[in-house]
């Protein structure tokens, strides 16, 4: 028997994992474009970025574990072409693979600026982009811009500012965050950058970048033009602008795309087809909604499902039940531990049971009817995570009220 | 077995506790406590599953 997974980060080498941990013992081939076992990716715009840590800290603990997992390890390959009836998979090197499960965890690519991408624009996804960045970070430019105020924006800038630079952050939203937070809380956000001294710019877009040519001729970024006409001037731009799940190759494959590999309940795209990971879209029963999570423990805990779900389709086994998850993230921006669990809508009510916002030390409830459907924390992990062991059994408001009884 | 954690990894963000409470604790004073070193052989899985879900990996099995 063979499985192929195609990417070998985190969603796909926890999968491997689980399938030998399963006692799955056919063949897994695992193949990625990066030549190397991609990094583990939040350092990159914390310890690795602001020079903390070495490159290799930052390795992620399944990559040591890839010898005893027995793995097909094929670095510098990316998978190409599929064919979801028959589930042949064409790879980069020509290799064709007929395989018995295809698991799909090629994660998501950063979004970048339309036009020329001079010199000292970056953007921040690979353990490449990271050094990038930081080496261009150590010449200690006059300013750096960040274009996007999501959390890798908001992470980068305060990353920078921790490491004495001038941050200018530019949002195109009324406030940071706005896709996952509700207001008052991206208002805290951008109030938390102000305080520590980054110039925050909301409200308005991005026009275009200006350069300037060097003596070699080649070109380098000189800053930012805004939509109201106004101009950052900035030696380094980081542009955080979201990402796009990396589906393109499967364009044809006979499976469906929508906003990532649209799956169903139980992250199954086809028959003996799961996805996991950033690249993931499923309909999650706790909330009735199809969601694509972009979040490290989303693609630990998705990578393990998708596995289960894989193995028992393959040796004739018990579906497990859809994968209903509450997902959870963590962002660390200065000295303030940020955590969210579930999937909270920019209208939904705001109640603050512990803390305040003034203290930076308080934790949020968010309230639509009957239902909690998410808590954020800042320094207070504890009370996410006990929210969020009620929500997964239901988002009875009342019940994750009950924590702070 | 026993179980090992390095505190100047952990960020205390509860995501063992969620796993196995019965091990892992974290207190009102946002600090992790071991309930127990050395959890009984039944809970090895739970263990596994934890140091895989750490976001510090600051859980280590030995034995
Ligand atoms: C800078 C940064 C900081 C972050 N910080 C946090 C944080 O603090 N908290 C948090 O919860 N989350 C954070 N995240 C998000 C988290 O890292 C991701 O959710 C996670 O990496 C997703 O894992 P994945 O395996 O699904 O995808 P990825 O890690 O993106 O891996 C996908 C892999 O698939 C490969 N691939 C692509 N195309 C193909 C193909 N055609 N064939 C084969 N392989 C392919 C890619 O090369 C890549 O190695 C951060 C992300 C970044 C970039
Ligand atoms: S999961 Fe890891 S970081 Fe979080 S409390 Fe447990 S040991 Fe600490």
């Amino acid at each position: 028997m063979t499985v192929v997974i195609a990417g070998a980060s985190l969603a796909g080498l926890t999968a491997a994992e689980t399938l030998r941990a399963d006692g799955y013992e056919g063949a897994v081939i695992v193949v990625d474009p990066s030549t190397t076992i991609p990094a583990d990716r939040p350092p990159l715009s914390k310890q690795v970025l602001a020079g903390e840590w070495p490159p290799e800290k930052a390795q992620h603990r399944a990559a040591a574990r890839v010898p005893e997992l027995a793995l097909d390890l094929r670095l510098g390959v990316a998978a190409t072409a599929l064919d979801a009836a028959t589930r042949s998979v064409t790879l980069s090197d020509g290799s064709l693979i007929s395989a018995d499960g295809v698991v799909l965890a090629m994660g998501a690519a950063p979004r970048r600026l339309p036009g020329d991408q001079p010199a000292g624009v970056h953007v921040l996804r690979t353990m490449e982009d990271c050094l990038a960045l930081r080496s261009d970070l150590d010449k200690m430019p006059a300013r750096v811009a960040v274009i996007g105020a999501g959390f890798i924006g908001a992470e980068v800038a305060a990353t920078c500012r921790s490491r004495g630079l001038e941050v200018t952050l530019i949002e195109v939203a009324p406030l940071p965050l706005g896709r996952v937070l509700p207001g008052e809380l991206g208002g805290f956000i951008a109030d938390l950058h102000r305080a520590h001294g980054v110039e925050v710019i909301l409200g308005v877009g991005v026009e275009g970048l200006d350069s300037i040519t060097g003596t070699d001729g080649s070109q380098r970024v000189s800053g930012v033009r805004l939509t109201d006409g106004s101009f950052v001037s900035a030696e380094v731009v980081v542009v955080g602008i979201g990402v796009v799940p990396n589906t393109g190759w499967l364009e044809g494959s006979g499976l469906r795309l929508d906003n990532g590999v649209a799956c169903d309940a139980t992250c199954s795209a086809a028959p003996g087809i799961v996805a996991a990971g950033d690249v993931a879209s499923w309909p999650n029963p706790l909330y009735g909604e199809v969601m694509r999570v972009e979040q490290w423990e989303n693609a630990i805990e998705q990578g393990e499902y998708a596995a289960k779900r894989l193995l028992a389709e393959l040796q004739g086994a018990e579906m497990p039940a859809p994968f209903a998850s509450i997902p959870w993230f963590w962002s660390d921006q200065y000295d303030r531990k940020i955590q969210m669990a579930g999937r909270p809508s920019s209208s939904d009510e705001i109640i603050i049971p512990e803390g305040s916002i003034e203290e930076q030390r308080f934790v949020a409830l968010f309230r639509r009817g009957d239902l909690c459907t998410g808590v954020l924390g800042v320094n207070r992990p504890r009370h996410v995570m006990q929210v969020r062991m009620k929500l997964t059994e239901s988002l009875s408001w009342d019940s994750a009220f009950s924590v702070f009884a | 077995m026993k179980i090992v954690v390095n505190y100047d990894l952990c960020e205390s963000n509860a995501i063992c506790m969620a796993v196995a409470p019965e091990v892992f604790e974290v207190r009102d004073d946002d600090f992790l406590y071991l309930l127990t070193e050395e959890p009984g052989e039944e809970l090895r899985e739970k263990m596994e599953e934890s140091v895989r879900r750490c976001p510090k990996q600051a859980i280590t099995i030995e034995g």
